[in-house]
């Protein structure tokens, strides 16, 4: 399978007045053409700040390390002009809150036919037709009429829909969406998670979906990476991960998200909290909040390492892990 | 012995409007957010609340709670009208019943120690306590959620999000409610800590013997704590049912596909399963459809839907369904799962 981005020991680093704050380290994955690639974890997990800095878009005290290959071309490091001419076009982002994604004064053509006019040379009528062509790609009704209208005018899911239309203008390689349906409600959630499906099947764009929900993980995703205090925990296929998960932390986040078939009496959820990133605990990050830590896990950090048929895993205890024990 | 009655809380004929400037020179619009509401809340259960963002779900509590006033309608509790309650006569109600929000960072004064929060309802509910005897329950209802007793003095931003929705809990369980309503208490935290939290109010209603109101959008939390559910669709209830019926037999077909909609933790379930796309979004409340106001969405639709208002039909086990063609459209084997 082609390799369309390649991450490679990336790290991101936040200065504060005295200190810094490691929100990523060493972070290494591939992603496939028309693959999907879901990336789970907690605030604070790293998740976001992993692929703002992919996009160049950190804040201002960020710093990024390691590489991010786009075929040759290293995202990480490169000058804002430049990376301009891939941002948009290769590769597109889009957020949780699409009104904070679009300009609220401008109406929804504009914004849409300025991506095409500044990476594909279209003239302002070509622009403008190619737009709104996207908005019926995306489901929007009447899109001709809705290109006229502000973001204020549109309900939530609509708006998603002109953000996911910008995004794919010009038919990225790559899109990554942070919790795009988050701010969603399920109806409109079920009508996006099949609009991405379409995407990565019909266009062969490869998808990295940001998601705190194990649920919609489950519906779309091919691949995980589970994230824990700016590491990689738990890399796999998604049935290998959600049926036989190694990694305690993963576990405990199945246990903790409740189905809607299954009813038990009592959630399984993980103890304490997760952790600061500015305080960290010794050894495994996640020791303090694990039922099988043993002496080894309080002194040393597991490395992420092979755990065969694709798998890799970033834990010291082989034994089994019984339900109802994470607790 | 206990002789509260079996019904504490009953909603009858409850309506709510909202008048919206139109602008300028035009007559203001009505904006319909509650009509035709009746049900009751036995003492001791889980009534679960669900629909989409601007069902009016939110507003329901507010208007069982009074911080609302509901335009026509009653709100019985233990037999007594709220709605007909001068403000100094609701106030000796208000310990009875009590509320949990959403954000809680944002439901907490920053300025306010932990103590000083959770003591809050007493110094209005209960004056006759004096210093000590407030931070003696201060304390013991802050073991109770799971907060120790150092915690005391801090102030709410040194929390996350988790530790202050136990401070919310807290605060609402210090007069000895009830009845809380609970609205949308999990969606603003972790996968992690929302399961501690569910955990935390089960226990908690045990414990205590309240009965709770869960409001919430999330249709697989609301069917991990409730007893009954009640679906709401541009603010009128379509049905209303035990968890067990609504998840295993739907009736209405918004129901049903609220409940192909919402997603699986299984990959394989997931792949498998076949969604009853829900075309289009929820319509304006200022302008509804005509009869049923499902029926634009809505793949049973016939001609008379537009016509009829479907009445709330109490069919088997006292389950309410509002719907003409519930009969007809039967449900089928895979109602929930769509497998």
């Amino acid at each position: 399978m082609k390799q369309v981005l390649s991450v490679q020991n990336m790290s991101v680093t936040f200065a504060l007045h005295n200190s810094e704050v490691h929100a990523v380290r060493e972070m290494n994955f591939d992603l496939a053409e028309g693959e999907t690639l879901a990336v789970v974890g907690e605030s604070g997990s790293g998740k976001s700040q992993a692929f703002l800095a992919i996009m160049g878009l950190l804040a201002r005290n960020g710093r990024t390390g390691g590489r991010a290959m786009m075929g040759d071309v290293n995202l990480i490091g490169m000058a804002t002009d430049q990376l301009d001419r891939y941002r948009g076009k290769d590769i597109a982002m889009i957020f949780q809150d699409p009104m904070t994604s679009l300009n609220p004064s401008l109406k929804i053509k504009t914004q849409l036919s300025e991506v095409l006019v500044k990476h594909r040379g279209f003239d302002k009528a070509k622009a403008t037709n190619t737009a709104i062509e996207m908005l019926e790609r995306v489901g929007i009704p009447e899109p001709a009429k809705r290109a006229n209208a502000y973001p204020h005018q549109l309900s939530g899911g609509m708006r998603q829909r002109v953000m996911i239309a910008m995004a794919l203008l010009c038919q990225p390689k790559i899109l990554i969406a942070d919790e795009p349906t988050t701010a969603l409600d399920v109806t409109v959630q079920a009508q996006m998670l099949d609009l991405f499906k379409t995407l990565t099947d019909d266009f062969g764009t490869s998808l990295v979906l940001i998601t705190h929900d194990l649920g919609v993980v489950a519906g779309v995703a091919d691949r995980m990476m589970v994230m824990y205090g700016g590491r990689a925990v738990e890399k796999g296929g998604v049935d290998d991960l959600f049926y036989d998960p190694r990694h305690p932390y993963t576990l405990g986040l199945l246990h903790s998200t409740p189905h809607i078939a299954k009813r038990a009496a009592r959630l399984d959820p993980i103890q304490g909290l997760p952790p600061s990133l500015e305080h960290l605990p010794k050894g495994c990050s996640f020791n303090p909040r694990c039922a099988f830590a043993f002496d080894r896990c309080l002194i040393e950090r597991p490395p992420l390492t092979d755990a065969g048929s694709g798998r890799e895993k970033a834990c010291f205890y082989e034994g089994p892990m019984a339900y109802g024990k994470v607790a | 012995m206990d002789q509260t009655p079996i019904n504490l809380l009953e909603i009858r004929d409850l309506k709510k409007t909202f008048s919206i400037s139109g602008g300028l020179l035009s007559r203001p619009l009505v904006l319909t957010a509650l009509a035709d509401i009746n049900f009751t809340i036995r003492k001791g259960e889980t009534l679960g609340i669900v629909g989409e963002s601007g069902c009016g779900k939110s507003t329901l509590g507010r208007c069982i709670l009074q911080l609302l006033a509901p335009d026509e309608g009653q709100v019985l509790w233990l037999g007594q009208d709220l709605t007909k309650l001068p403000a100094e006569e609701m106030r000796k109600h208000r310990a009875d019943l009590q509320i949990i929000f959403q954000d809680p960072l944002a439901s907490l004064n920053p300025r306010m120690t932990v103590g000083e929060i959770i003591a809050d309802p007493l110094r209005t509910l209960r004056p006759e306590l004096n210093k000590d005897e407030r931070r003696a329950r201060v304390l013991k209802t802050m073991e109770a959620v799971g907060l120790l007793p150092e915690m005391i003095n801090r102030y709410p931003h040194e929390f996350s999000g988790g530790q202050a929705q136990r401070i919310g809990i807290a605060r609402a369980l210090i007069t000895e409610p009830k009845l809380i309503v609970c609205d949308e208490p999990v969606s603003a935290l972790d996968v992690s800590i929302q399961a501690q939290i569910l955990n935390l109010l089960s226990e908690l209603k045990d414990e205590f013997g309240l009965t709770l109101i869960f409001i919430s959008h999330n249709l697989s939390v609301v069917r991990h704590v409730s007893d009954r559910i009640l679906v709401l669709y541009l603010g009128r209830i379509v049905e209303l049912a035990t968890g067990d019926e609504i998840y295993e037999e739907p009736r209405h077909p918004y129901t049903r596909a609220l409940l192909t909609a919402v997603p699986i933790p299984d990959p394989k379930l997931a792949r498998q399963r076949n969604i009853d796309g829900l075309k289009g979004e929820i319509p304006s409340p200022i302008n509804p459809p005509s009869g049923c106001t499902f029926r634009t969405r809505c793949r049973f639709a016939k001609p008379r839907c537009a016509e009829v208002r479907p009445p709330l039909e109490t069919i088997e086990n006292g389950r309410l369904v509002a719907c003409i063609r519930w009969r007809e459209i039967g449900v089928p084997e895979d109602a929930v799962l769509g497998v």
